[in-house]
């Protein structure tokens, strides 16, 4: 799909940045004239995302996130987070609620929480080469939105 | 200072603020930790009305001051939860753990 407006933002692998993310995000997503609701949807979301990144993807070293911000026709957002990192051996079970390989800060509700927030999640992942996490949510027209 | 408390007879009020991600969580859960050490109540209200952002992170929190409480024969209960915290611990059912008013 086409993408009217994009812009990639690249960070270290550093907690620090998940606040960082949250906010590029939205404010890209500001365009769209997006409700308070749906910003806080898009924020979640994303922190979501980053946040696996940083504690699954590179688990004892810092690495790079990729994070990709679109605009697409029918004023859908696309946020796609990109890491190189060690990858996930078995993506259905990662997805299940409750499962974490992390330590007792993670709830294991991430996918979760980007599944209920966002229209569509896609994660693609292959072991020692990263994971690629895609979610699409339209965002209701209003008036003064981007056109 | 992330957390606040108030505490008599056997209650304590704890009030949560800023922004619950991962990233700040850690903190947070020691300093709760300790502070349900020292005041051992037996009824414990977490107040999350100064919560402005919460991710699963918070999640992971809530789920550990209730084992907390668990362990001391107390009770837990959550209240003052901002929209978008109420919508994370929705989704994620927390609600059939922890009270949430």
């Amino acid at each position: 799909m086409k993408a009217i407006d994009q812009t990639t933002i690249v960070f270290s692998s550093r907690s620090a940045n998940e606040g960082f993310a949250r906010s590029c995000a939205a404010c890209f997503a500001a365009q769209l004239d997006p409700t308070l609701d749906e910003v806080a949807d898009i924020k979640t979301a994303v922190s979501e995302a980053v946040t696996n990144s940083i504690v699954h993807a590179y688990p004892d070293r810092l690495g790079r996130i990729t994070l990709r911000l679109r605009l697409l026709e029918g004023n859908v957002l696309e946020v796609q987070v990109k890491d190189s990192g060690v990858g996930i051996p078995d993506v259905e079970r990662a997805r299940t609620p409750l499962f974490t390989t992390g330590s007792e800060e993670r709830s294991g509700m991430g996918f979760t929480i980007m599944e209920s927030f966002m229209d569509s999640l896609k994660v693609r992942s292959a072991i020692g080469k990263g994971t690629t996490v895609t979610m699409r949510k339209r965002i209701a027209r209003r008036t003064g939105g981007a056109r | 200072m992330p957390i606040t408390v108030n505490s008599q007879a056997g209650s304590a009020t704890i009030a949560l603020s800023g922004e619950i991600d991962h990233h700040g969580a850690r903190t947070m859960m020691g300093q709760l930790e300790d502070a349900i050490a020292q005041i051992l109540p037996m009824r414990l209200t977490l107040d999350l009305s100064g919560v402005t952002f919460m991710d699963s992170s918070g999640i992971a929190v809530l789920l550990r001051a209730l084992r907390q409480m668990q362990q001391l024969g107390g009770s837990l209960r959550v209240t003052a939860i901002p929209v978008q915290a109420r919508r994370v611990l929705d989704a994620a059912g927390v609600g059939r753990l922890i009270p949430l008013e």
